[in-house]
């Protein structure tokens, strides 16, 4: 469910879905945020307490011209956790939230019990640039995104509407989204995690989609490179959205990696 | 009425079907396209171009900063302007401009900035853009989140470097300084008029307008659609209290002059063509880099100047639908007369930056369409706006103190008693012939 949480004297007022209870989970979303439609989220509050915020930006979250890079970004959680009452907690984050969780874990080594990276940034290598996310056209994107970019799961993602007002609108919050993501990822998405990287305690899962085509799993490489203790694992006909595209698999290899 | 003569320095060979080969004139347009032997004449007949309009009068010679791109071969525009210093006289160098938030730190144009005021006798205006979302994140890779954030603040600290009068120390977000001390400062006191050209992000017009600087619209669509970023410009100072001075408004538009309507169809349209096909053809991910324009600009529905969006608006169009929507004010004088008029009294525009010079256009058709504009339509012009005062077009030295550049002489030069002849006569005549 749906829930506000003021922080920093309420500087923040931050967004945040709910479910299940046991231990704590934060969920960290990437550059294209949750979608209101996330039914992984639930499927994991069946073992967890799942808390899965919007970063500021995203959703109805605010206090975006306090976030300028990603220490900022960490800070943010680990205030969230503070005021949630959770110390530490399991952190799953995905793309753009991989690199903030694992800011998040690296900077505070105590806040990640275990750490889930999805197809995450973070690190950048020359001979596999990463695509310009930011200039992709919504037409190109499916490509990228997707496995099967003609899977009706694909095509709800990359609806546009006809409607004049409803257009302008979703521009209007992708514009929003992607102007804080730009604050972490602009125009290379490297902003020294690899300095940092090895402060992470935390036994770390990396999880790819083997036809990611936006952070190839080859940059699963860089992370198991630099953190301690690591596993690897790829979802089959999954691309760079795994828990939209294989929901069943994708649950499967957090709940088992988290339980183990 | 004032007429800045305006160039955007196209490359004027860009390959037939350029459109379909590639993505983008702008940011990856593939390096192998550009010959510096043809750069080498180019900058050369482009200069000759500006100088000529010094010579026909015209107030302003115009010159902008754009990168990685076909059509405006100008990275550094301050380069230009250096070159036109010394072989003009009268009119304004109207840098429309350096985007200071890419310069670090943005003293760096403060000072560039004084140096073309002084070595010109103060014929300066400086231009402030934002930049293009292009050149300042996709080339440059700044933020775009932040841009705008971080081009405040540069404007800040030019203004306080250029008028404060001692030293002092400058504490900023993205620029930290010590010492701030500009050596040399600006002739024109307490700085250059100041320009800001702007694409129709409508932050900007508040910020001209709380400034005192004036606003150019630099819109390739014409006067016809840039009269709802004219009209938004003028409700914002009038809501401000600000004058309604048609000086404080600039605006851009390609005209082209002709003996008569059908002679300017034959001459120019296949360079219009060249110029809105190929010059214009922008890939749609660089339009607009997410953050570079504010919601509030996204929701006033202005259309970006390149992109799918403004491809779209002109695919299709002939020479007709150009000139009878007002891309392009076309004809015999007579008609273009009219229509600028028109134009210029339905925006409410006192400085006129235009583009005589697009596309493909060669050197002898570039001349035609500027004598014909500098003998038959200026002069008709010129009276217009004569009750407001100009406040944005620089003060100058008097003639009388102003330095005099030794006269060209190719021929020989003497040193140390010897004769050497530093090029030959042939070599400077077959450039401009070629």
């Amino acid at each position: 469910m749906k829930t506000t949480h003021k922080i920093r004297d309420g500087k923040f007022s931050v967004e945040t879905w709910e479910f299940g209870s046991g231990e704590p989970l934060l969920y960290i979303h990437g550059a294209g945020g949750l979608t209101g439609f996330d039914p992984f989220l639930e499927e994991l509050g069946k073992d967890f307490r799942v808390i899965a915020p919007h970063l500021p930006g995203f959703g109805e979250t605010t206090g975006g011209e306090l976030i300028e890079d990603v220490v900022d970004a960490a800070l943010f959680y680990h205030q969230l956790m503070d005021e949630l009452g959770i110390p530490s907690a399991h952190i799953v984050g995905h793309s753009m939230g991989g690199m903030l969780a694992a800011e998040t874990a690296a900077l505070d080594v105590h806040r990640a019990k275990k750490l889930v990276l999805v197809g995450s940034a973070g690190f950048w290598l020359d001979e596999h640039p990463i695509p310009d996310f930011f200039a992709l056209d919504l037409s190109e994107l499916g490509s990228y995104l997707f496995h099967d970019p003609k899977s009706p799961i694909a095509q709800l993602f990359l609806a546009i509407p006809d409607d004049q007002e409803q257009l302008v609108e979703m521009y209007v919050e992708r514009t929003k989204r992607l102007a804080m993501a730009s604050k972490f990822l602009w125009p290379i998405p490297d902003r020294g995690l690899k300095k940092r990287a090895h402060r992470i305690a935390a036994p770390t899962l990396l999880l790819w989609g083997e036809s990611d085509r936006l952070v190839p799993p080859i940059y699963a490489g860089e992370f198991a490179k630099r953190i301690k203790n690591t596993k690897t694992e790829t979802i089959k006909a999954a691309g760079h959205l795994p828990m939209y595209e294989q929901p069943e698999a994708f649950i499967q290899a957090v709940r088992g990696f988290l339980k183990s | 009425m004032k007429f800045t003569w305006f160039h955007l320095m196209p490359y004027r060979y860009l390959p037939e079907g350029f459109k379909d080969k590639y993505r983008s004139v702008w940011v990856d347009i593939p390096r192998n396209l550009y010959d510096p032997k043809i750069g080498h004449r180019l900058y050369n007949d482009y200069l000759d171009q500006l100088e000529l309009a010094d010579r026909l009068g015209f107030d302003g010679l115009g010159v902008n900063e754009h990168h990685q791109n076909g059509y405006g071969l100008m990275p550094s525009p301050n380069i230009m302007a250096a070159a036109m210093a010394r072989r003009t006289r009268n009119a304004a160098l109207v840098v429309l401009g350096n985007s200071i938030a890419l310069y670090n730190p943005p003293v760096r144009v403060a000072e560039e900035f004084a140096m073309l005021d002084v070595i010109s006798g103060g014929r300066l205006v400086a231009g402030f853009p934002v930049g293009t979302s292009m050149d300042v994140n996709f080339c440059y890779g700044e933020v775009p989140a932040t841009i705008r954030e971080k081009y405040y603040e540069a404007h800040d600290l030019i203004l306080r470097a250029w008028t404060e009068p001692d030293v002092f120390s400058f504490n900023g977000k993205y620029t930290k300084l010590r010492y701030v001390n500009l050596w040399p400062k600006p002739l024109q006191q307490p700085h250059p008029p100041i320009w800001i050209p702007g694409g129709g992000s409508i932050e900007t017009w508040d910020f001209c307008a709380d400034h005192g600087h004036q606003y150019s619209f630099l819109s390739y669509f014409g006067y016809k659609a840039g009269k709802k970023v004219a009209d938004g410009y003028w409700k914002v100072m009038a809501k401000k209290g600000k004058e309604l001075n048609p000086y404080s408004l600039g605006f851009a538009q390609v005209i082209a002059v002709a003996n008569t309507d059908q002679e300017a169809e034959e001459l120019y349209a296949p360079h219009m063509d060249y110029f809105y096909n190929r010059c214009l053809h922008v890939y749609n991910g660089f339009a607009d880099a997410p953050g570079y324009r504010t919601p509030s600009t996204i929701r006033a529905g202005i259309v970006a100047q390149v992109g799918k969006e403004a491809s779209l608006r002109r695919e299709g169009l002939t020479w007709k639908d150009f000139v009878n929507d007002g891309y392009i004010i076309a004809g015999s004088p007579k008609t273009v007369r009219e229509r600028l008029t028109e134009a210029m009294k339905s925006l409410n525009c006192g400085h006129l930056m235009m583009l005589q010079q697009i596309g493909s256009m060669p050197p002898e058709l570039v001349r035609l369409n500027m004598e014909l504009f500098a003998r038959e339509v200026m002069p008709h012009m010129r009276g217009l706006w004569s009750n407001f005062e100009d406040k944005w077009s620089p003060k100058p030295l008097p003639d009388a103190e102003r330095a005099m550049p030794a006269p060209l002489d190719f021929r020989r030069v003497e040193t140390n008693g010897k004769t050497v002849h530093a090029a030959s006569p042939a070599a400077h005549e077959s450039r401009s012939a070629k």
